[in-house]
């Protein structure tokens, strides 16, 4: 064992990598010795590399790797996590040791243990996660600055800039338990942002926007020029905001501020709100939500997702679950634990951050798109507000209560008319699902939760 | 010059700190520094009257960071071999477009910081998995005996230990031990097949006996308990422009939203800031005095030195309405030819050095908070806050109520519902009429996120009034 770690030491080669499952596997053997019934070890490593270029030219390149450990031990029905990034041997025996004695001082839950063997995660599945381009430093800064110089190029009203950003990172994730199971996968992600900002010419004043893309694959990334543009055209259409009065209209937001409408059902199906009794949807398993037109999936299968994995965070097999279908509550997103607490089988959405115990996270979630474009639901509001900014933490998960700071577009006869600005938006999510009139063509992925254009009937907005 | 102790705990000797800065700060570059870290967290959770969840987390690593002009090369290791900060500090350099070599540093003076603000020894802080148990065990009694409408009772208690040294390019080697601790607690109110949810938790740089000290931690519990159970009674909260007043204390994350953050030099060099041209300009109404100060002993946002190894200080960023100062780091300082404030802050080894706020607060006015309740007719009286958030270029912020109630013809009514207030930073504080002599700084629950980094942080505010702010209810 100890050459193996003395191996785990010299942090490089392949030689050293492969060393990680014997690594779990020695630790797992070492929690039996301790009074361990039961155990799992989740180790990451990944290398990162960040530039970012400011006015053309580079404010700030970062590069580093790191390596992480998290143990987590049942004695019984009791249990503890711990992690480190420290991996030598002594450090290593010592967490073994204090993770077992930290497990007996707490109390037993009944529910607590490991997914049953039989359910564990078993076939090797290639989601096509992994991408071997490696750009060198010259390479990253020069996609870093064309970002930056496209949005800056585009108006002359934009002025300034908080900067262009290209980061490369990669990783591998290995997961060993007590029942046998061993699986690793790889993976990486290319992402290239930009920030400008635009300064009215007339007042002065300066509005900021951003746009970003991000893919597993480098050579499926928008290109930088694509990216700055939209950027610059996000930012200067700000220019004039102002308030308008208070009153109740239609919404639309757009796919961004959609996707924050998921991720806020996304929250509230989750198993840990559910069985605490903290989300508002508890207890409407099966129930109507939304309108019949409303299907919501997490899929963590699709091939070369942001979102996908071939295991979850306690080794399950991951899977295309229907979240939400003809506008019914049809599944919440479960791990072990939250499932047997509410008495259901996990949904291999067991997510994990090394050294916590599980919790619950989407994989690739996303409403599924319907047939209008964006301009088309735009044209079918007389009056109403087009949400492309959200602010704040508004929100109330065990009432579903909802008031979020607001910019966006008025819309006046069907058209953008003017940008607004310094609004809040206010109603329940309960409404706001049961009020979607309209959903648009326009899904993109650029993380793990995705909508396409949303229109909901009617919300209170605040203003003057 | 004695020895830093702290040498001893990462396993190194002063001739390779010194050895690998002098590798970073080779000719091009302005300034390098190594921040060496190691931190130790814990955690104890009870949900369902059972303390089920133990964790504990120990991290270390060291960051290197070399600065050339207003470009930043920034390198972290979990490692600390010869090697590794080797090639740390040949990552950093790259920036500043050098031929390596080394350079001679001066010999650093060894110091510790002249501030003693946590005086905790580790036994103090390292606390018995049993006592916490029986902390958060008597919590959940506590909000139960409150009210039987309380269904649900979640607490935690987190530890942090955190050692430190910097290493820097203008000679200095210093090393701080910075302990810090937060209770939280939630509670679930049922009633009628209603849920409501109350939250209250403070902390600080403080060892285990603070959460006893008349037994505060069994007021949390209530104050928890009894937010919860007001807000069953909720009605739906205004929507639109009206006078608000705040309370004292937590409410002051209006502050930290509001100027705090557009006041961070960072932003006002890169002329991105709302503020960026206001110094010495109105930005406030005459009864306002706001300060930063991270020297309040104990406070989650205090520090004996920030993560630059320079002392943290007490800085006025607006005095009487004029806004007087930025809050600096050293790379922001030395661009813009300002005062170094002490603010230079990061989440950890892997992260590079921002300029952050410490404690952000109003000073004490005048004002009676009850005469400034009473003279409001119709409008929102906000007592405690969830979170808030700010466009720091278009200055407009947010900050979300959790206990908030009506004033109807100078008296504080029914309780609303929580609400989100929406304003625009370089205005806001031109519209508060009266400050109240009541200051209260927050508990020491606050956490400030900023270019994905977090840093604890501290808030305070005396009682005040908003003229006008937009409210973001239901009710027209």
């Amino acid at each position: 064992m100890s050459a193996d770690l003395e191996r785990t030491r010299s942090w490089s080669g392949s030689e050293e990598r492969r060393s990680f499952a014997d690594l779990a596997s020695d630790l797992l053997a070492k929690a039996k010795r301790s009074g361990a019934t039961e155990a799992d070890v989740l180790i990451a490593d990944g290398e990162t590399f960040s530039v970012q270029v400011r006015l053309g030219t580079v404010d700030r390149l970062t590069k580093a790797r790191e390596k992480h450990l998290g143990l987590r031990v049942f004695v019984g029905k009791r249990s503890a996590s711990t992690s480190t990034s420290d991996f030598t041997t002594d450090s290593l025996s010592q967490l073994v040791t204090e993770t077992c004695a930290l497990a007996k001082a707490v109390v037993e839950d009944q529910v607590s243990g490991l997914p049953a063997a039989d359910q564990m995660a078993e076939e090797r599945l290639d989601l096509d996660l992994y991408d071997s381009t490696r750009l060198n430093t010259e390479q990253q800064i020069e996609l870093a600055k064309r970002v930056e110089a496209a949005a800056m190029s585009m108006d002359d009203r934009v002025t300034n800039s908080e900067g262009g950003d290209f980061d490369s990172s990669s990783g591998r994730v290995v997961l060993g338990n007590s029942h046998g199971f061993l699986g690793e996968y790889q993976s990486s992600s290319f992402s290239m942002s930009v920030s400008p900002i635009a300064t009215d010419p007339e007042t002065g004043a300066m509005q900021r926007d951003y746009w970003y893309d991000v893919q597993r694959k480098f050579a499926k990334l928008d290109s930088p020029e694509a990216v700055g543009l939209e950027a610059a055209r996000r930012t200067v259409r700000k220019l004039g905001a102002k308030k308008v009065a208070t009153q109740r209209v239609p919404v639309v937001f757009d796919a961004e501020t959609a996707g924050s409408l998921m991720g806020n059902l996304c929250s509230a199906v989750s198993g840990y709100a559910l069985y605490k009794g903290a989300s508002f949807l508890a207890g409407q398993l099966g129930k109507s939500l939304a309108p019949e037109y409303v299907t919501v999936y997490d899929d963590g299968r699709v091939v070369g997702g942001l979102g996908s994995r071939p295991f979850d965070g306690e080794g399950l097999p991951t899977r295309k679950t229907t979240v939400v279908e003809g506008g019914v509550l049809k599944s919440y997103l479960l791990d072990t634990y939250s499932g047997r607490k509410l008495g259901l089988a996990s949904t291999g959405n067991a997510s994990r951050s090394v050294g916590e115990n599980p919790s619950v996270g989407p994989t690739n979630f996303f409403l599924a798109p319907g047939a209008k474009t964006a301009q088309d639901i735009i044209k079918t509001v007389k009056e109403g507000l087009y949400v492309t900014d959200l602010i704040g933490f508004g929100i109330n998960m065990v009432t579903g209560d909802y008031s979020r700071g607001a910019a966006g577009f008025w819309i006046e006869g069907g058209e953008l008319a003017y940008p607004v600005e310094e609004i809040t938006i206010a109603g329940n999510l309960k409404d706001m699902f049961a009020g979607i009139e309209m959903i648009g063509n326009d899904l993109k992925f650029r993380g793990r939760i995705a909508s396409p254009t949303v229109k909901i009937a009617e919300m209170m907005v605040a203003g003057n | 010059m004695g020895e830093l102790v702290q040498l001893t705990s990462f396993g190194l000797t002063e001739g390779e700190v010194l050895g690998a800065l002098g590798r970073v700060k080779v000719r091009n570059v302005d300034y390098a520094d190594f921040y060496f870290e190691s931190c130790v967290s814990e955690s104890v959770s009870m949900e369902e009257s059972l303390v089920k969840r133990a964790t504990k987390s120990v991290s270390q690593g060291v960051g290197v960071r070399a600065t050339a002009g207003e470009k930043t090369g920034f390198a972290y290791s979990d490692e600390l071999t010869k090697k590794d900060l080797e090639l740390a500090a040949d990552t950093a350099r790259y920036i500043a477009n050098s031929p390596s070599g080394t350079e001679t540093i001066p010999v650093p003076v060894c110091r510790r910081p002249t501030r003693d603000l946590y005086p905790i020894e580790r036994a103090q802080a390292e606390v018995a998995t049993a006592d916490r148990v029986s902390l958060l065990n008597a919590i959940d009694a506590e909000a139960r005996r409150y009210d039987s409408r309380i269904k649900n009772v979640m607490a935690s208690f987190n530890t942090e230990y955190k050692v430190v040294m910097v290493a820097t390019s203008d000679g200095t080697l210093i090393g701080d031990v910075q302990p810090l601790s937060r209770l939280q607690v939630t509670c679930i109110a049922e009633e009628n097949g209603q849920r409501q949810v109350g939250s209250f938790g403070g902390g600080g740089r403080v060892g285990f006996v603070f959460y006893h000290e008349g037994d505060r931690y069994l007021r949390f519990a209530r104050e928890a308990a009894r937010e919860a159970i007001l807000n069953l009674s909720a009605v739906e909260a205004p929507a639109g422009a009206m006078p608000v007043v705040l309370g004292g204390g937590w409410p002051g994350i209006l502050l930290h939203e509001a100027i705090g953050h557009g006041l961070e030099a960072d932003f006002n060099r890169k002329k991105t800031s709302a503020f960026s041209n206001l110094l010495g300009k109105r930005v406030a109404s005459d009864v306002c005095t706001i300060v930063d100060d991270g020297t309040i002993p104990g406070r989650r946002g205090s520090l004996n030195m920030d993560d630059e190894g320079t002392a943290t200080g007490r800085t006025i960023l607006i005095e009487q309405g004029i806004l007087r100062g930025y809050i600096t780091d050293k790379l922001n300082a030395r661009l813009m030819d300002i005062p170094l404030t002490g603010n230079g802050r990061r989440e950890s080894y892997q992260s590079v050095v921002l300029p952050r706020m410490t404690n952000t607060f109003m000073l004490a006015g005048t004002s009676d908070p009850e005469e400034i309740i009473r003279s409001v007719d119709r409008g929102l009286y906000a007592v405690s806050f969830g979170g808030g958030q700010v466009d720091i270029t278009n200055g407009k912020f947010v900050f979300s109520a959790s206990e908030a109630y009506l004033i109807e013809g100078g008296k504080v009514t029914r309780p609303v519902k929580g609400a989100t207030l929406i304003g625009s930073g370089p205005e806001i504080l031109t519209k508060v009429s009266m400050v109240g002599h009541d200051l209260k700084l927050d508990e020491g629950i606050g956490t400030c996120g900023k270019e994905g980094q977090s840093v604890p942080v501290g808030v305070g505010l005396p009682t005040i009034r908003i003229d006008e702010i937009t409210v973001g209810g239901t009710q027209s």
